[in-house]
């Protein structure tokens, strides 16, 4: 069964244990500037919202590579990029809407969420069950429509 | 490891920075973060030092846990020397200030002389460089955030910062960082401010790799993420109400501190307490509280983010207030409320952003409006001081006004910033200050809590509870209960708990954890993170050793024993109502079994024997 | 239903692939016009660098892909097409029938028509064989001048600065990359080249080439200089590759003239990628947009269209580009040059090679341009293609360019205007 993360801003608490764990596991060094998934502060609101790939199923990065350096990883659903093939050309990342895949300019290669093989680091982190791991069920856009509903009122407040 | 083993020495006379090693030998003895620096602070100044001089120096010290993923590992210090106590000052605060210093490769920033002309620190990773900082003097922390953000285009920069109370020369003023996290106590921020240094910007993106057993310290992490999260206190307790959890609580023990300690429970508490903040307004139908807000790394989130009601006197014509910030905490809700008779929470909470928005410590802030409120009800301060304002306890108009003016050093705000001692020795009545070494008591009345008495008394920065939480024991049983009236047995546990608590500040924890963790739990975690073998024995050691090290600096400033002491109301007049109707605080049972078990002299002085015992600096 | 693809770049592969997807039974033809497999141009700069081996630039990497789709690969190059009969005739005489046909035959490089240019050491770098005459004539300290500083040369830069060549890039616009910069930007990436020790003329022309005496070649400028050279790479120009078309009565502009369902003027045949001149998002207009992403999504929308029918109309491609120049990376997109009566907001700071331009029509964000940046840039395509209103957004980003990605999360995702497929 396929699962993807659901992210439920309202109990965020901005906390950072989800972008310190990401890091670490994926970078080697607790390093919230190279995590893939990130916190947004809404101050004045009063609001806290984590942002990464929900691996929609249009798979912008994914169409955009040149080189089939993201693939669709059949276990999970994700699309993973293969560090090895990636040439750095960066262009996935402005082919991505949402801004959720990276170039890593020390390493050459870009980044993105690859739901950690399938045990998210980010999930086991999050101490309020912000970021959960759960049957996927709906599209991507569907997702990300769902998720949106729940921020309205970070751009209307 | 853990320590990035750098540090950044910021020259502010000569506007120099350079980076040294950070010296091993110390780290291992103290840590880190309090005990670290304080031990550089003696390597460096004179005792003696005019606080507010250029002979003063201001460290920015972290943890080896800070930065890390341990639960609450986003600590941070300022040590220096206090100018309202003339005590070593180190005050810790949370945020994302801290972390980004270690993420940025530093462990500490030492700033030492003063600069001609006002200037703020960038920090970009191992870049650090002095820039102009004319046209962010005068500004508030608010506004100054607000600006370098805009100079520096980078949202995700950390930025610590003094407000006009310091600069205008007000002595319990704050360092904010991340816009409401604070450095809150003994003038750190008037010490910042007296050395030109407006502002410290840190952008960090080296990150904290440099665990010593990774596997280890990740599992010894989430054990303890565990512990906090089932653990009723910061699991649930902290989540849902903050610190706020305590005001009810307190009051109904009897030990909440009211109009100046005069009285020992307050009428309104149900108004201000955490509960209160989850009540729908009339107004609009929204609570105070909006949500809570976790430091770095934090999985407790004791943090609140509130509203002011829009149709509230203190902001109906100023929009600018009608953001989120940081709402009450405990300590803050309880100086700006009961201490102040204030039963508003909406007057409390704007008094409490406009104490984030120029940088005082609310908890000498309201203390002070507190004794001046006294004075004014004994007709020592009148409305010929104030300018007209009717200074009364209970009088919400009162202590907007008072923040306002205290918080821009305008008219009588210039008095008021000058702390409790100094405010009623002015004004003649010396025995008004409810302090202890020139430094305001924080919520807990000592006549109700004993241990508390001999904490305060002991402190070695002024009245505090963070140097020794007997309140944890003696109120909500962690470890154990013992009985808040009874002052034997005491001694011991105050010692225990200064020892403890000096090791989890040096460590770069929050010391909010150890509702929920021994030592048992921190010491393994800190194991796992440093080189070297870091039992819990040690972490006590190390706990004593820097306990003493700060009552050694004291000493040497020419703070004797005879200031571990309390304000003859708490020894003499008995509480008026509740539990602890007609008691006093037994500081004089307590002190001489401390000064015992420390090693002192009877007369609280620093022992040769103990100095050596604990390889103190000569 | 035989469906026959001219040319298997970005464009013709993800075509063929989707023409599978939505069809499993039509027989699927894809004409190669070189003698490899199916590669990227855009990985080409990073064999160049020596990065990658020259497999890494196949746009499939999983042997007998196209064979598992049935795909048949067919080494060609299209001589002329007669669009009565359905019929395409090869170089060398062949022809090939269709049922339906896409054109995406990308383009070609040019050279500019002054003295000297066919010269032997005088490169193109365009395709993988140019690529390796390139890295065969150079080595670390061979002096190199470059020919133009747009997005090829750009990108070509980056992989011959890699090799360590003493690089002189001679431009005749008044910056560099002018397609994709304002003065600002173009300005700040010149001098990261120059202090990257790249010499970089801009305002200045190639007037011709000669053999050299002490050096292969020198390039004479209309600044009066003779520049001695090892290698001369001209990366001036492209055209689309539509000469084969001459007769076959599709209509012919700057490419291939498609509609919004990417059909040219003849019925059945199609046109996508650098070959096409699509709809753009953001004008409505017209044009070679020549970019990855276009031609892929080109590609599949041109295989739906082609299988189904036409159904919703294309609304257009938001310009884009990213570009790395000696590490220095730059990204535009939409109208990033502004349009009358709009707002600009611009955040600068040349010390550190930052820029971020915005460029608004009312409170909706229609085109923007970075240099510098890295984290979250794909924000700016999401938030012009979404068109969403910022509201008070735009005030924030009047003054703050870079919370973009913050306007982003308030306000597109909660106006979720469709994102769908192309």
């Amino acid at each position: 069964m396929q699962k993807s993360l659901h992210i439920d801003p309202g109990k965020c608490t901005g906390c950072l244990q989800c972008e310190a764990a990401c890091s670490l596991v994926n970078e080697g060094a607790v390093n919230p500037s190279k995590s893939r998934i990130k916190v947004f502060n809404f101050h004045d609101e009063g609001r806290f919202v984590p942002y990464t790939c929900t691996q929609c199923d249009e798979a912008w990065c994914m169409q955009a590579c040149p080189v089939d350096a993201i693939v669709l990883n059949p276990e999970n659903g994700s699309k993973d990029v293969l560090n090895d093939v990636c040439v750095g050309c960066k262009v996935c990342t402005i082919a991505c809407p949402f801004g959720t895949i990276n170039y890593n300019s020390s390493t050459g290669k870009v980044v993105k969420c690859d739901l950690c093989g399938g045990d998210p680091e980010c999930v086991a982190a999050c101490p309020t069950q912000a970021i959960t791991y759960v049957d996927a069920n709906a599209t991507g856009l569907d997702k990300m429509r769902a998720w949106a509903a729940k921020t309205d009122n970070a751009a209307g407040a | 490891m853990s320590w990035t083993r750098k540090i950044l020495r910021v020259n502010l006379t000569n506007g120099t920075v350079q980076d040294e090693p950070l010296n091993m030998e110390w780290a291992n003895d103290y840590l880190g973060q309090r005990g670290l620096a304080t031990r550089y602070l003696v390597d460096e100044i004179d005792p003696k030092c005019d606080a507010l001089g250029p002979d003063n120096k201001l460290i920015m010290t972290t943890g080896p846990l800070t930065g890390t993923i341990a639960s609450t590992g986003g600590r941070y210090s300022v040590v220096c020397k206090s100018p309202l106590t003339g005590a070593v000052a180190c005050s810790n605060s949370g945020g994302f200030f801290g972390a980004e210093m270690k993420f940025a490769g530093w462990d500490m920033v030492i700033f030492e002389g003063k600069s001609a002309s006002p200037v703020y620190l960038h920090i970009e990773n191992d870049v650090a460089r002095l820039m102009p900082a004319d046209d962010l003097w005068g500004q508030s922390v608010w506004a100054a955030d607000h600006a370098l953000r805009q100079k520096h285009q980078d949202p995700q920069v950390r930025i610590a910062c003094v407000g006009r109370s310091a600069e205008q020369g007000c002595l319990y003023a704050a360092i904010v960082n991340d816009l409401h996290r604070a450095a809150g106590r003994s003038g750190v921020g008037t010490v910042m401010a007296s050395k030109n240094l407006k502002a410290v910007v840190v952008r960090g993106t080296e990150g904290m790799g440099n665990v010593a057993d990774p596997s280890q310290f990740m599992q010894t992490v989430k054990a303890g993420k565990k512990v906090l999260a089932e653990n009723a206190v910061t699991g649930q307790g902290l989540p849902a109400y903050g610190t706020q959890v305590l005001m009810n609580v307190i009051n109904e023990v009897g030990a909440l501190p009211t109009r100046n300690m005069r009285d020992i429970q307050f009428e309104g508490a149900n108004e201000v307490g955490g509960e209160a903040m989850h009540e729908p307004r009339k107004s609009d139908g929204k609570p105070n509280l909006t949500t809570n807000g976790a430091c770095y790394a934090c999985t407790i989130a004791c943090g609140r983010i509130s509203t002011i009601d829009r149709t509230h006197f203190s902001v109906k014509d100023k929009p600018e207030y009608w953001i989120n910030s940081g709402g009450l905490e405990y300590e803050a809700a309880w100086a700006l409320g009961p201490d102040t008779g204030v039963d508003d929470i909406d007057a409390l909470t704007y008094a409490n952003f406009l104490c984030n928005e120029d940088g005082m410590d609310p908890i000498s802030f309201g203390s002070t409006v507190a004794a001046a409120m006294e004075l004014f009800e004994e007709g020592v301060i009148t409305t010929e001081h104030t300018g007209g304002m009717e200074l009364k306890f209970g009088s919400a108009e009162a202590l907007c006004w008072a923040a306002e003016v205290t918080a821009k050093g305008e008219g009588f705000g210039v008095d008021l910033g000058l702390g409790s001692k100094r405010l009623c020795e002015k004004y003649g009545r010396p025995e008004l200050s409810m302090t202890v070494k020139g430094q305001e008591f924080p919520a807990y009345d000592p006549r109700g809590i004993q241990g508390m008495g001999l904490a305060y008394a002991t402190s070695n920065r002024g009245a505090c509870h963070l140097r020794g939480y007997t309140v944890a024991s003696e109120i909500l049983g962690i470890p154990e209960k013992t009985d808040p009236l009874e002052s034997g047995g005491k001694a011991g546990l105050v010692k225990a708990f200064q020892d403890a608590t000096a090791a989890v500040d040096s460590a770069g924890l929050c010391i909010f954890t150890t509702f929920a963790w021994t030592m048992d739990d921190i010491a393994p975690q800190v194991d796992a993170a440093c080189e070297g073998d870091w039992s819990t024995e040690r972490m006590m050691e190390v706990g004593e050793r820097i306990w003493n090290l700060e009552r050694d600096f004291n000493q040497k400033a020419g703070i004797s024993g005879a200031e571990d002491t309390l304000p003859t109301r708490l020894l003499k007049e008995g509480a008026g109502s509740g539990p602890a109707q007609g008691r006093v605080s037994d500081l004089d049972q307590m002190l001489p079994e401390y000064y015992q078990l420390r090693g002192y002299g009877a007369d609280g002085s620093m022992t040769d024997e103990t100095r050596q015992k604990w390889s103190l600096p000569a | 239903m035989h469906y026959v693809i001219i040319g298997a770049g970005p464009a013709g592969v993800n075509a063929a692939e989707h023409l599978r997807q939505y069809d499993p039974l039509g027989k699927i033809t894809l004409l190669v016009a070189e003698d490899v497999p199916p590669y990227s141009r855009m990985a080409l700069p990073y064999y160049l660098a020596d990065n990658i081996p020259s497999e890494g630039t196949y746009l499939r990497k999983e042997p007998g892909h196209f064979e598992s789709l049935k795909i048949d690969l067919l080494q060609g190059r299209a001589s002329s097409i007669d669009t009565q009969a359905k019929r395409i005739t090869l170089l060398g005489g062949d022809t090939l029938s269709y049922d339906k046909l896409l054109i995406s035959t990308g383009a070609t490089a040019t050279r500019p028509p002054i003295d000297g240019i066919d010269l032997d050491h005088v490169h193109n770098c365009w395709t993988l064989k140019d690529a390796d005459k390139i890295v065969a004539s150079t080595r670390p300290g061979s002096h190199v001048v470059l020919m133009g500083a747009g997005f090829i040369g750009c990108i070509i830069l980056e992989a011959l600065a890699e090799r360590e060549v003493d690089l002189t890039v001679i431009e005749m616009q008044d910056r560099m990359v002018a397609r994709m910069t304002n003065q600002v930007m173009g300005n700040m990436i010149k001098d990261w080249c120059v202090s990257k020790g790249i010499n970089v003329k801009t305002s200045t022309g190639v007037t011709s080439i000669e053999k050299g005496t002490d050096s292969a070649l020198l390039v004479h400028t209309n600044q009066g200089e003779s520049l001695p050279t090892d290698v001369v790479v001209c990366a001036t120009g492209v055209r689309s590759n539509t000469a084969f078309l001459d007769g076959s009565g599709i209509d012919i502009d700057m490419g291939i003239v498609v509609d919004d369902y990417l059909q040219t003027s003849v019925p059945d045949v199609y046109a996508a990628g650098d070959v096409a001149q699509g709809r753009d998002m953001s004008t409505g207009e017209y044009h070679v947009q020549a970019i990855q992403p276009t031609a892929v999504e080109h590609g599949r929308l041109a295989a739906h269209n082609m299988v189904y029918g036409h159904g919703v109309p294309h609304p257009g491609n938001v310009n884009m580009n990213i570009l790395d120049t000696a590490g220095l990376i730059s990204t535009s997109f939409g109208l990033w040059m502004g349009v009358e009566g709009g707002d600009e907001a611009e955040m600068c700071d040349r010390d550190n090679f930052t820029y971020l331009n915005l460029q608004f029509r009312d409170d909706v964000l229609v085109g923007a341009s970075s240099l510098g940046m890295t984290q979250h840039v794909g924000v700016m395509r999401g938030l012009i293609q979404t068109g969403c209103h910022l509201g008070e957004w735009k005030d924030k980003l009047m003054k703050a360019p870079n919370r973009l990605s913050e306007a982003y999360l308030a306000c597109a995702q909660s106006q979720h205007k469709a994102l769908g497929p192309v």
